[in-house]
């Protein structure tokens, strides 16, 4: 259950955000999660919701992009399916990983004077 | 302005942010990686399920490097030294990171265990993650190579089962290998596995009971090794102006 953990490091970067601009209350988080980041989506919601309150996030929304895991051979660029064997079938060069793999915080909304 | 109502007042402003969530845990283990490449240390992140056989392949290994290599290790534990009791009995210089309830190292707390740890004297370095499948594999600790100890007990799919650890992976020790005549255990199932998962599948069979295969783990781990012009010129700043094999 990582999921905890992680959602503390969020709040922690929010906190810093709203430091920075001088904001006193967040409204929606956007963030972005990829199939393969080792996050389960659900966890992280349950965890968002348990932590986040008397936190800078209390009352706050998650709203989260999902991202499929894409993949290309590292040589010849041509695309591996999601699936296969992560290897290129035309020259057998190792694929990698276009995207997939994100846990990123990408957008805050939150009410700043000092923007 | 507002958003919902056009009111102008609360002010609701995206700010744009961009950065990995765990981007302070990342900035820690870069700090942790050049600790380890300034003393000259090849440092591994190992990493299975409870009972995979980590803390055995580590004895074997301190077994079969004998004067060789200098050894040293943390082991993640919830609970117990015993892991590091093990290790020190065996040879390496070993430390316990109790981790209480939480299921994963992080870089802080690995961090936290090298400033206490009794040497900075070792070739190579191992931490020993907290058995799990799952939540290690997204924290970076500062590692130079990822291990997956899988042992033949657990069964050919959990590649299949656990795909982010074993995409993360450099190397999977297959564990326990002197276990395959009593097991219905299918080699080419479990490679065909991990080939899905891992781009650059790549399997060591070995037994830490019998000794078989940790020869050539050894030999895959002193390919890591720094160079020793790079560790007498550590922590300086130099320009790179050889091949790396």
């Amino acid at each position: 259950m990582h999921e905890y953990s992680i959602v503390a490091s969020l709040i922690d970067r929010v906190q810093q955000e709203a430091d920075a601009h001088g904001g006193s209350r967040v409204y929606r988080l956007h963030l972005k999660i990829g199939e393969l980041s080792g996050v389960e989506v659900e966890l992280l919601k349950t965890a968002f919701d348990t932590f986040r309150e008397r936190t800078i996030c209390d009352g706050a929304e998650l709203s989260i992009d999902m991202v499929a895991a894409a993949w290309a051979c590292s040589s010849c660029d041509r695309a591996v399916a999601r699936g296969a064997i992560l290897r290129c079938d035309d020259c057998g060069r190792p694929a990698r990983m276009l995207e997939g793999d994100e846990i990123i915080l990408q957008r805050i909304e939150m009410e700043a004077p000092h923007v | 302005m507002c958003e919902t109502c056009g009111c102008g007042d609360p002010e609701i402003v995206p700010i744009e942010v961009q950065q990995r969530i765990l981007s302070d845990n990342d900035a820690q283990a870069g700090h942790n990686r050049s600790h380890f490449q300034g003393l000259g240390m090849l440092a591994i992140n190992l990493m299975g399920s409870p009972g995979s056989g980590k803390t055995a392949v580590l004895e074997a290994t301190a077994k079969a490097a004998g004067e060789h290599l200098k050894l040293g290790a943390v082991s993640g534990d919830l609970a117990t030294d015993r892991d590091a009791d093990r290790l020190n009995a065996s040879g390496i210089v070993s430390a316990t990171i109790t981790t209480g309830s939480a299921c994963h190292l992080d870089a802080r707390l690995v961090h936290r265990a090298l400033h206490d740890f009794p040497s900075e004297d070792r070739d190579i370095f191992f931490i020993e993650n907290v058995g799990n499948l799952v939540c290690p594999a997204i924290y970076d600790l500062g590692q130079a190579a990822n291990v997956v100890a899988l042992s033949v007990t657990e069964g050919e799919d959990k590649p299949l089962k656990y795909p982010v650890m074993f995409q993360k992976a450099d190397l999977v020790l297959l564990t326990k290998v002197d276990l395959i005549p009593h097991l219905d255990f299918d080699l080419a199932a479990v490679e065909d596995a991990i080939a899905h998962v891992m781009p650059e599948a790549n399997m060591l069979e070995v037994s830490a009971k019998t000794g078989e295969g940790i020869d050539a783990w050894l030999q895959w781990l002193e390919k890591l090794r720094p160079a020793p012009a790079e560790q007498s010129a550590a922590g300086l700043p130099h320009e790179h102006h050889h091949e790396h094999h």
